[in-house]
């Protein structure tokens, strides 16, 4: 209980009065004479010359306070007025299911570092960034890094054919486990290019896609990594933002974004289909978690359009 | 007007410790001439103290155990010659190229600039002790006494004007035909000629240029002609000559020639450290850098493995083009590691040679306001590493090409420093602007898909390679046709389909492509 009372007061920045009667079974060093005021100890000063076991102990109030994290726009408005921006110098995650949204995100933020003069890298684990989407949400490609680690070999392609053909299960074992290393290999590339990334510095926004990786080899990754990428992101002026399908990274990410259900923005379906288009999508995103700001849950929707949809 | 002189003594042996710089603490000697008649032509100080001399044979000097006896490497003395005249011309732009061992630097007008003349020779001396020479450096106030002075004395000499009589007064006689003497390449006449004056000199008991100074002229003149007379200006220090001035090519090579043939690749990263160490040394005397380093590696070729007169050397190039200019010998040295990890040479090295092409260094102006950008040095060491893992065609920029075929673009080399843009300030008519763009999220390579069809229209896809895509077709929109390149082996012509399938109640929207070419049907990717 009394050290409660002493980090209260020290975190207040005041210097406390010790009151004996407050606190029963303690007593004060020297005895207060009469007509003059109670003694007031200066936390960490005569505290801990009193007891030697505190003198290593640094009060409430000198302890470093870690500054909020720098807000940037993450480029779609509902988005800045759900979260107020992505954190630099944090861990970030956008999770969701296919269509839900994630890669619209991804492109916006991507279209608003870029806007604002810094150099974006995607660290790509399924190959899946398209460059016209990229270029029609307004990304300057000249200062986009991108990386991409899946494979697209033409033997890739052309398995399924032969599979049909000696459908055995030794085989399909084999082509299990050969597609389960391929994902394992194609993991291993995406973290490493990442630590390389972090570790080179001079990004402004650096993304982990990892959207398409099966969920199975995307929860293999193990904490301490997340715990690295959070630890090397740190006081940078970075914004390390994950893409993918359930949130991975655990209380590593300070911000926790999911996307819902996706839904056409014109769901009509009147008419020969080649009268129709696609216009665009409705997402909905809610903020699962922040760390920045102690908010209830709570979700936006906005409307993505297509290039095409003018 | 005073003249600096820059002279390299046992230049043979100078130009392979640079080579070599572990064998300054040992006894060395230059070895020249066909097997088996190889002779000494040239010792180091320690080497002699030993009792090792210029033309001793290569049996006579292998005697003594702790002598190391390396050939006469052209290259290195090539090299070591170019790293003279680079240094001489990073203090004065006007600077002859005396001999393959000397150079003499005009340093008329440098005192304003460099400071006086003892700190311009400290600082010269320094910098020939850092590209790997040990010189004598001598300043005078003309050529030819700056040349004996610095044949004559070690480490750092400054003459003052008027005083070149009395300082050169010490120096032997043998000073003055050093060149002549010394340089194997003169012809054998002069060299006898040479040796006759000195023997006549020494005859008289002229031993010093003191005594040659003090001579009578016309005596002089009437015994050993003009060339009495010209060698009797030089020891007194009034000779004086016009200077020559040469314009050193920009060429910044190394090499290094390979007893013993290396195949692992630690030790050619040792020696590949050396060679760009000296090479940046080079580079920053004349405030250079590189954007481009050439590595070639001669291979030892064993065509048939039984024969070993069937060996032929060939050659291994890499060459490492930067996106900016750099200068920074451990960044090229990880950069060549990594290349020559991707790309192994193959076959033992012979001979190392090394080139750098200058460029002018990049200048940048930082700013408080400006948003992060990455280092360069760093950013390509991050890229060469990343390109090692992942393939080089798979790391870099984006570069849309002008073509209406899906996914027209290719890579590019990342290059941190473009044009800076203002940041656009945020307008509210910009808002339309800001608005998010429906993403596709591409399959590479498309994934084949089994569709159904009714009255030409798809109702439902499989895919047996991903079971996430597949389902009925709820809602869809098409076909939109496209084709292109048709006067070309890559023709394509498409029909594609945006539709939304319903799989395990979750909706997602899918781009269907039927390639009218082969008549496969593929999901291209997903609206995401």
């Amino acid at each position: 209980m009394s050290s409660a009372v002493v980090s209260t007061s020290a975190a207040l920045g005041r210097p406390f009065v010790f009151d004996a009667k407050a606190v029963p079974g303690v007593s004060l060093p020297s005895e207060p004479t009469e007509g003059r005021p109670p003694q007031r100890v200066r936390p960490g000063l005569s505290g801990a010359t009193a007891d030697p076991r505190l003198a290593h102990v640094t009060p409430a109030s000198q302890l470093d306070i870690r500054p909020a994290p720098e807000m940037v726009s993450s480029g779609i408005p509902a988005i800045d007025a759900l979260t107020g921006g992505l954190p630099r110098g944090c861990l970030t995650e956008i999770c969701g299911p296919a269509s839900s949204g994630r890669t619209t995100l991804l492109l916006a933020a991507l279209s608003a570092a870029t806007r604002r003069g810094e150099f974006c890298a995607v660290v790509d684990a399924s190959d899946a960034l398209d460059p016209d989407s990229a270029v029609a949400a307004g990304v300057e490609l000249d200062q986009l890094l991108w990386v991409r680690c899946g494979e697209s070999s033409p033997q890739r392609e052309r398995s399924p054919q032969r599979h049909r053909n000696t459908e055995t299960n030794s085989l399909k074992n084999q082509i299990r486990s050969r597609n389960e290393n391929q994902t394992e290999h194609r993991l291993e590339q995406v973290l490493r290019a990442t630590d390389l990334l972090l570790e080179s510095g001079g990004f402004g926004l650096i993304v982990l896609d990892l959207g398409d990786l099966p969920q199975q080899a995307a929860r293999r990754i193990p904490l301490t990594t997340w715990f690295r990428f959070r630890r090397a992101v740190e006081n940078k002026p970075t914004i390390l933002l994950a893409i993918e399908h359930h949130p991975i990274a655990g209380s590593c990410s300070s911000l926790l974004l999911q996307l819902g259900d996706p839904s056409a923005a014109d769901p009509d379906n009147i008419g020969p289909t080649h009268a129709q288009l696609l216009t665009g999508l409705d997402i909905t995103a809610e903020l699962i978690r922040s760390r920045l700001d102690r908010k209830p849950a709570r979700s936006v929707m906005f409307e993505a359009k297509t290039a095409w949809a003018g | 007007m005073p003249f600096a002189c820059i002279y390299v003594p046992n230049f043979p042996v100078a130009a392979a410790l640079r080579a070599e710089p572990e064998l300054q603490a040992r006894a060395v000697a230059i070895l020249e001439g066909k097997p088996p008649l190889e002779k000494t032509i040239a010792v180091n100080e320690k080497a002699a103290r030993m009792g090792i001399a210029p033309g001793m044979t290569k049996a006579q000097a292998e005697l003594c155990a702790e002598l190391a006896l390396r050939p006469r490497s052209a290259l290195q003395e090539s090299a070591a010659h170019a790293a003279l005249l680079d240094c001489a011309q990073s203090f004065s732009p006007c600077v002859e190229d005396a001999a393959c061992d000397t150079a003499l630097l005009d340093l008329a007008g440098m005192e304003s600039l460099l400071g006086p003349l003892p700190e311009i020779s400290r600082a010269i001396h320094h910098r020939t002790t850092t590209l790997g020479l040990a010189a004598h450096v001598a300043v005078a106030s003309n050529p030819d006494a700056a040349v004996l002075a610095a044949c004559g004395f070690p480490g750092v000499t400054v003459i003052p004007a008027g005083k070149e009589a009395e300082q050169l007064g010490s120096l032997p006689t043998e000073v003055l035909f050093a060149d002549r003497l010394e340089d194997s390449h003169k012809e054998d006449d002069q060299k006898k000629a040479a040796a006759r004056l000195l023997e006549t000199l020494d005859r008289w008991g002229i031993r010093n240029l003191r005594g040659l100074a003090a001579l009578p002229e016309v005596s002089l003149s009437e015994r050993l002609g003009q060339e009495g007379l010209r060698l009797q200006q030089l020891a007194r220090g009034t000779a004086s000559r016009t200077l020559v001035p040469v314009e050193a090519p920009p060429v910044f090579e190394e090499a290094v020639e390979l007893e013993h043939p290396i195949v692992l690749l630690e030790p050619l990263a040792f020696l590949l450290n050396r060679l760009l160490e000296q090479i940046c040394a080079r580079l920053g005397s004349r405030a250079l850098a590189t954007q481009e380093l050439r590595l070639t590696l001669e291979l030892e070729n064993l065509t048939s493995s039984n024969q070993q007169s069937a060996i032929n050397n060939q050659q291994f190039v890499r060459t490492l083009r930067l996106p900016l200019p750099m200068l920074d010998s451990k960044v090229f040295l990880k950069l060549l590691q990594l290349d020559l990890n991707a790309h192994p040479p193959g076959a033992p090295i012979m001979k190392i040679h090394l080139a750098a092409e200058p460029a002018r260094p990049r200048s940048a102006q930082g700013g408080l306001f400006l948003p992060p950008s990455p280092e360069p040095e760093k950013l390509e060491l991050t890229l060469a590493r990343i390109a090692g893992m992942v393939g080089e065609n798979k790391v870099g920029a984006l570069e849309l090409l002008d073509t209406h075929h899906p996914d027209g673009f290719r890579m590019r080399r990342f290059v941190a420093e473009v044009a800076r843009k203002t940041p656009q300030k945020k307008t509210p008519d910009s808002a339309a602007a800001t608005a998010a763009v429906t993403a596709l999220r591409r399959f590479r390579p498309p994934l084949r898909v089994n569709v159904t069809l009714e009255n030409g229209q798809p109702v439902r896809v499989v895919c047996p390679k991903k079971k996430e895509v597949q389902g009925d077709v709820l809602w869809k929109a098409g076909p939109w046709r496209a084709s292109g390149d048709w006067w070309e082996r890559e023709a394509w012509s498409r029909d594609e389909w945006d539709l939304a399938l319903r799989n395990d109640n979750a909706v997602s929207f899918y781009r269907l492509v039927h390639d009218l070419l082969s008549g496969g049907w593929f999901v291209e990717g997903t609206y995401d």
